[in-house]
């Protein structure tokens, strides 16, 4: 298990660049498998566009506590890109004006970045619908400065959505790390104890699967009887949905993929399981991704690939989201990953 | 031309087949589809069972294939290798059985 980000061990693959020139190249580049803007034009949804903005969402910084081996943002305790509050402020002047219902705070971990609660308190004060925080969980038991987490989350009436990769010990630590799976299962009991994820109550937890290995999830809906189960019988813990997310072969995820020999089956499974029906809704049309120094992406892979939105609008001093909202999205050989099988997003699904 | 009888790559050209015969190609396909489908059996059962005779008859194909099917479904490590057991208990019970055919043989060739 590494414990460094591979920009940290500078790994070529810490290159938006490199990654870009595998995604476009070899198995595609040599007509073995098609482009994906090839196969969205086939049902006329290329070039890809928005439809209404629906969600904001916002990485405030990739400093992480966790180095789990799938992590897209290549995030970890090494990383140093960190939101500072003047951003913050901008952000929050958007905040404020969007026609979107849903912010959604994501990272690393955005519990370590020194201002979150003071920026969580004063975006609770927005009145946005529904006010997500990505937690991992772990960062909840990783220091007495964040025990009161879920007490904090409860006060604003945050929508707290938590990574879980499996219901047994074995899996979830060899994709997350030693320990992990205890750390996660006490937190869920500390966010439980405050009322999040009861059947009947308001405070929203949800929890997200990524496969731990070079597969695509299975049915939604079936692993989340599976997970419910299991954790009410082992361990006593409610939840309200269980998002099935595929991983896409960005960052440590491709390296995974390339040094297990597994990126070409990767990506034949990822084209085979193309579903055109998951076109319509991918998340890209319905959201944008703020990084932690204010540029403007598709999503919040886009975002780790560099490729910011192809608009006149690229940075939050300059936002206007009419302006945004007329533009084409980038692609790229990674978005098979949100069109195969039921297709994935951050809110799993979409089909 | 690939040097081995099995190459992990030609698991994926298994449609193919149907390009030399259409109509039973597409039977098998659409049969195999509904086996799978949700039924009085789940899904996830019926991935353990394939996984099983996948063994026992001594598909490499179907092995990864419903390897990576259990992966996909949730389906633990341990939950794959007692389903393995089953297919291979079964398949030595079906020759020790015979072992009762070699007993009655010697009974009666003998005094």
């Amino acid at each position: 298990m590494a414990t460094k980000s591979l920009k940290a061990r500078q790994n070529e693959l810490a290159e938006s660049n490199r990654q870009l020139d595998i995604l476009n190249g070899g198995i595609f580049a040599d007509g073995e498998l098609p482009y994906f803007k090839d196969k969205i034009a086939e049902i006329g949804y290329f070039p890809l566009r928005p439809k209404k903005l629906e969600i904001l969402q916002i990485n405030v910084g990739y400093m992480c506590n966790q180095v789990c081996e799938h992590c897209h943002v290549d995030a970890g305790p090494d990383r140093k890109e960190i939101m500072t509050r003047d951003t913050m402020h901008l952000c929050l002047d958007i905040i404020r004006n969007t026609g979107a219902h849903t912010l959604d705070l994501t990272g690393g971990a955005p519990e370590m970045n020194p201002d979150f609660r003071w920026f969580v308190e004063e975006a609770a004060k927005a009145g946005i619908k529904d006010f997500i925080v990505r937690s991992n969980l772990t960062i909840i038991r990783a220091n007495k400065k964040y025990y009161d987490l879920p007490e904090f989350f409860k006060k604003h009436n945050v929508h707290v959505i938590s990574s879980m990769p499996h219901y047994t010990r074995g899996k979830t630590d060899k994709q997350r790390g030693d320990g992990v799976f205890d750390k996660s299962i006490k937190a869920l009991q500390d966010l439980n104890a405050v009322g999040y994820g009861a059947p009947e109550g308001s405070l929203r937890l949800d929890l997200v699967y990524n496969p731990s290995g070079a597969f695509l999830p299975g049915d939604q809906s079936a692993m989340e009887k599976d997970f419910k189960k299991a954790l009410k019988e082992d361990f006593d813990i409610d939840f309200h949905n269980l998002f099935a997310i595929t991983n896409l072969p960005i960052a440590r995820f491709l390296d995974y993929l390339i040094a297990s020999e597994n990126y070409e089956d990767y990506m034949y499974a990822l084209v085979e399981a193309y579903n055109p029906g998951a076109v319509e809704n991918v998340m890209c049309t319905n959201t944008i991704s703020i990084s932690w120094d204010g540029w403007i992406y598709d999503c919040d892979f886009n975002q780790m690939l560099g490729l910011k939105v192809a608009s006149k609008v690229k940075h939050i001093k300059d936002y206007n989201e009419d302006i945004l909202n007329d533009r084409n999205i980038i692609i790229s050989q990674h978005c098979y990953g949100c069109t195969a099988g039921a297709g994935s997003s951050c809110q799993g699904a979409v089909t | 031309m690939a040097n081995s009888y099995y190459d992990p790559a030609d698991l994926r050209k298994f449609g193919n087949i149907t390009e030399w015969s259409e109509e039973l190609g597409n039977k098998f396909f659409d049969y195999y589809g509904k086996v799978f489908e949700e039924g009085a059996l789940s899904a996830r059962e019926k991935s353990l069972i394939a996984l099983a005779v996948a063994h026992v008859v001594k598909c490499p194909y179907c092995i990864d294939a419903y390897t990576k099917d259990g992966l996909q479904r949730g389906i633990t490590k341990e939950e794959m290798m007692e389903a393995v057991h089953a297919g291979a208990a079964i398949e030595s019970g079906a020759t020790l059985v015979h072992g009762v055919q070699m007993m009655n043989k010697y009974n009666k060739l003998s005094m």
